[in-house]
């Protein structure tokens, strides 16, 4: 086995304590840390992506994965900055005001960061000023915002109009998710898409950004 | 019939009407006919029975005031959830027919006991709660609830100045993987003491004398329920009690998932002994199990997952119920769980809920049809994602009506919100709902 298709193997099997090493393994074998991204990082994780939408994965793999693909990333990130980057987009993401729940939310970033993009996540409980302070700070192309409460979901339309205040919603696509959102209701409080699972978030994603038609 | 008479005379402490007595006598034999898949006189209701069956403190003080009940501040009976407690009156007035044993602590710790007012900072709303919850205020204005009423432990939990409902406060030391040991997750479960019978036969004794169906929530039975996992009721919790953290062992480290189950499941099992030894066949059910396996649109986990870590402990629980009680098993599960219903069903539940027929694959006729015969579904009656909270008093109407067609035939059904009426939701439409319950009844 390579060491691209061990790395391959330990991110899609969530082996966390492997990733590191076998990045490290990867570099000293003469790969490039956006080599290692391209042919083994994000293609694991669109794999578990692919499993998780066919039932075959569930959120333990997930997070195991995300882990496994994060300890990797920890390592090449030095590196990219050194002028390699070369990321899908860069979103901004939380749960909204009001709300402490973070396990979608969560499996959205990891799953986003997975597929290549730079994630700001902005944790819970984020309130609409927040969120307009981190447009400004990040220039993201895609704000995602998360609610799992019936109470809180209201918090996103406020949030929408602070960007619209603030003269920044042309520079943003805005995506919403959450147990008590739909299509229809994301629409509704002003959302460019709307995605019901993590790996509908990351296609949605790439769409918003234009790095793909789906 | 059960709504009648002068609901104010039915109050806390009162004396209650011949009709009212007769009344109440019928909810318990009403609710063992749902539970034995016969047909009851009418379709019976719970709403305050367990901490998933509940309503929000606020909404409970509304339904007073709609009710025209006595004034007073509504007791915060579970604090994570900040559910109110249903007193007598008002549960005469919405026709319930359950009654509930819940466990002798809260979620954080302490018990409910020398009642003190405290004000919900998001509305303002005035309320009661236990002498023991003791809470201090972030930078944020968030409010902070201490484990065990003790100031001096960190925070367990947190209700954002906006919110209206506790979260828990994740405190995860660093995990050094070779010093991982099962035990430490294991420090909340511990054998009943004598004092701890004496509260649960009194607070059951007190029970059976509404003539109400009685569930018992028992303690230490769930068994990686996601909620408890964090410990929110201990000062210093040890071992996994990261959510993801745990999701994760669930994958990577399942003979130490096994290990936690195992000691609990000896400790539930010697629980269960000493409490049936107490209370023989007292109860009509029992809550064993609160593990959320659903999400909105899929699962937490496989169904090999479950079949693999838990169907075999809850063998042993839900086993020696039926081996010795007559109680029935109740199972909570949000969330898309349609494929789990065989397990659930082999893992020896009798009871299903909430009945979340607002996620996927969970459409009411169609889980009628495949497991109506096995379970008895207890929620479900309307949808509190969206028709409750958001709908009018004519949608709510019409789909309790519906799903009181579709779940009450031939029994197996008890009427409950699909999880507890959150907060904000408009008390007209819970009115509707109850309305629309006695309309389906046919009084």
């Amino acid at each position: 086995m390579t060491i691209i298709e061990e790395l391959y193997e330990a991110v899609l099997e969530g082996d966390f304590d492997d990733t590191p090493e076998l990045t490290q393994e990867g570099l000293a074998a003469g790969f490039g840390p956006q080599e290692l991204i391209d042919r083994a990082m994000i293609p694991a994780m669109t794999e578990a992506g692919r499993r998780f939408e066919d039932d075959e994965y569930f959120v333990p793999e997930l997070l195991s994965s995300g882990r496994a693909i994060k300890g990797g990333l920890d390592v090449l990130r030095p590196l990219l900055l050194a002028g390699e980057a070369d990321p899908a987009g860069t979103v901004v993401i939380g749960t909204v005001q009001g709300d402490l729940h973070d396990i979608g939310k969560n499996l959205v970033a990891v799953m986003l960061e997975g597929a290549g993009f730079d994630v700001v996540d902005l944790g819970t409980d984020v309130s609409p000023s927040q969120v307009v302070a981190a447009i400004r700070e990040h220039r993201p192309q895609v704000v995602c915002l998360s609610a799992l409460l019936t109470t809180t979901m209201l918090s996103m339309p406020t949030i929408v109009d602070a960007i619209v205040d603030a003269g920044l919603r042309d520079e943003v696509r805005i995506m919403m998710g959450g147990a008590p959102m739909n299509e229809q209701r994301a629409k509704e409080f002003g959302a460019d898409a709307y995605a019901d699972n993590a790996n509908a978030a990351v296609r949605a994603a790439l769409a918003l950004v234009g790095a793909s038609d789906v | 019939m059960i709504v009648t008479g002068d609901a104010g005379e039915a109050g806390e402490g009162g004396r209650m009407t011949d009709q009212l007595q007769h009344t109440v006598r019928t909810s318990r034999e009403r609710v063992r006919t749902a539970l034995a898949h016969r047909q009851p006189d009418c379709i019976p209701i719970d709403f305050g029975g367990t901490a998933v069956t509940g309503i929000h403190v606020s909404v409970v003080a509304a339904l007073r005031d709609h009710y025209g009940l006595d004034r007073r501040l509504v007791k915060v009976h579970e604090p994570y959830q900040m559910l109110g407690f249903v007193d007598d009156d008002l549960k005469e007035a919405m026709g319930i027919d359950v009654e509930g044993v819940m466990g002798r602590e809260t979620m954080f710790g302490f018990r409910n006991r020398d009642w003190r007012p405290f004000t919900v900072p998001a509305d303002g709303l005035e309320v009661l709660v236990s002498e023991e919850f003791r809470t201090t205020t972030d930078d944020r204005g968030d409010t902070l609830i201490h484990p065990k009423g003790n100031l001096d432990a960190p925070p367990s939990g947190r209700m954002p100045r906006t919110g209206y409902f506790f979260d828990t406060i994740v405190r995860q030391e660093p995990i050094v993987k070779e010093r991982l040991d099962p035990v430490d997750n294991t420090e909340e479960f511990s054998v009943v003491t004598e004092a701890d019978l004496d509260d649960l036969e009194a607070d059951l004794a007190a029970a059976e004398a509404t003539g109400r169906a009685v569930i018992g929530v028992l303690p230490g039975m769930a068994l990686g329920d996601i909620a408890f996992v964090p410990a929110p009721g201990l000062e210093h919790p040890k071992g996994i009690r990261d959510i993801a953290e745990w999701y994760i062992s669930v994958r990577k480290r399942p003979d130490y998932v096994r290990s936690v189950f195992e000691a609990q499941v000896e400790i539930a099992l010697d629980n269960l002994a000493r409490i049936h030894a107490r209370v023989g066949d007292r109860f009509d059910a029992v809550m064993t199990c609160g593990t959320d396996f659903g999400t909105q649109t899929g699962a937490f986990c496989s169904v090999g997952t479950f079949d693999d870590l838990w169907l075999p402990y809850y063998q042993q629980i839900n086993g020696w119920i039926h081996g010795h009680t007559t109680w029935k098993t109740f199972k909570h599960s949000c969330g898309s769980v349609e494929r789990f219903m065989p397990s659930f069903i082999a893992a020896g539940f009798d009871i299903i809920n909430p009945v979340q027929c607002s996620a996927a694959n969970m459409e009411a006729a169609h889980l009628k049809r495949e497991y109506g015969r096995d379970l008895v579904f207890w929620g479900g009656g309307v949808d509190t994602q969206e028709t409750l909270p958001f709908g009018t008093p004519d949608q709510v109407r019409a789909q309790v009506l519906e799903r009181c067609e579709i779940f009450g035939d031939g029994g197996g059904f008890v009427f409950n919100a699909i999880h507890n009426v959150q907060a904000r939701t408009p008390v007209a439409n819970v009115v509707a709902m109850v309305d629309a319950v006695h309309e389906f009844n046919g009084q």
